[in-house]
């Protein structure tokens, strides 16, 4: 028998189909943004609850207005300057005695905080000051802590915690009963007690 | 020369276009594995800020999502022009905050309502005001584990005019 190549099949119209799929697509999904900044909102408070003295020193004040300017401590600033005082108000450690701060490495001046467990960063924002502006503040007042952390974690472990943490979050779910996990699992919590993060919102302000 | 002219007078071969649903099905293939259906059809702007310090989101059943921002050119009509509150897929205002997320939780299964977090979406534009009275709604509704929703990059991008 005579050999017959098989005749070609007009595939034009795939192109069509596969468009018409890919255009769906298209339209009807999204690429999802999966990730942002966890933050913890303070358990609704009863009105007859009085809050906790806390020394004046062991406050650091961050005012944005609605003008979107950062006023720090009373002072005016720029917000790529934010992290840097955050960071030296933290590891400030001017305590003494019982409040003393042996990791910190500070300048121990007296009237900056005792240690970075009672150092409390306050952040007032006015209603009509921008979320861009907000973010961006929030952002830089936990890199401060990020730092600091990761400063302490390198010290003691060698290694970064931002490794660490992303380590322990990652860690296969079938391995979790070995005691390699426990330990890192104690080691991030060593390091996050040492500068716990401590960001209260106030009411914010009528603009 | 009669002899070339006539060898190129002929029709010009058709080009094989068979490679081409293989190109569009590639594309198609990409789009199908990294992006989601769209959960709520959104009526607000939505541009997310940037921020460096993200962790990633819970998984998606764990999460309830809230917008914020000003109605899209569409709804400006109805909604005016002010920052709205967007809760599933339609306009809400404050104070029905609290019985969207405990519906929502109450949806969940029991034994991960307790990891529970609220991913906030605000529109980078918009002003804190809202989002202060959304999230005292969210201290009364004991939804306390919230997430401002960010895109991973230089969060001096957010401030530059």
């Amino acid at each position: 028998m005579a050999k017959r190549s098989a005749p070609e099949v007009n595939a034009g119209s795939m192109a069509d189909i596969a468009f018409l799929l890919l255009i769906f697509f298209l339209v009807t999904t999204t690429i999802e943004v999966d990730s942002g900044i966890q933050s913890k909102l303070p358990p609704p408070v009863p009105d007859e609850v009085e809050p906790p003295p806390i020394k004046q020193k062991n406050i650091f004040q961050v005012l944005v207005n609605q003008n979107n300017q950062l006023l720090v401590e009373d002072e005016l600033m720029e917000i790529k300057d934010l992290t840097e005082a955050a960071v030296a108000f933290l590891d400030n450690g001017g305590g003494e005695g019982p409040a003393a701060c042996a990791y910190c490495r500070g300048d121990r001046d007296p009237a900056s905080s005792d240690n970075p467990d009672k150092a409390v960063i306050s952040l007032v924002n006015d209603r009509q000051a921008t979320y861009n502006m907000y973010v961006t503040v929030y952002n830089e007042l936990v890199r401060a802590y990020t730092i600091l952390r990761n400063r302490e974690a390198e010290l003691r472990y060698n290694e970064t915690f931002e490794k660490m943490y992303m380590r322990y979050k990652e860690w296969p779910e079938t391995e979790k009963e070995t005691p390699e996990y426990e330990k890192l699992g104690k080691q991030v919590d060593e390091i996050r007690d040492l500068y716990p993060l401590k960001l209260s919102e106030a009411e914010p302000q009528e603009g | 020369m009669s002899k070339f002219k006539k060898q190129k007078s002929g029709d010009l071969p058709a080009i094989s276009t068979a490679s081409l649903p293989d190109i569009v099905f590639m594309l198609l293939f990409f789009f199908m594995v990294a992006t989601v259906m769209r959960e709520d059809e959104l009526m607000i702007e939505n541009r997310l800020p940037t921020a460096n310090q993200v962790e990633k989101l819970e998984s998606k059943n764990k999460l309830i999502y809230i917008y914020i921002g000003k109605p899209s050119p569409q709804y400006q009509k109805t909604f005016g022009t002010t920052d709205v509150i967007q809760l599933g897929d339609k306009i809400s205002s404050v104070s029905e905050v609290q019985t969207y997320v405990n519906t929502k939780r109450n949806a969940m299964p029991e034994d991960i309502q307790d990891e529970m977090m609220v991913s906030l979406k605000v529109d980078s534009s918009s002003k804190v005001g809202q989002l202060t009275d959304v999230k005292q709604e969210l201290r009364d509704a004991m939804a306390l584990k919230i997430n401002y929703t960010a895109k991973k990059g230089d969060p001096m991008r957010n401030v530059k005019q």
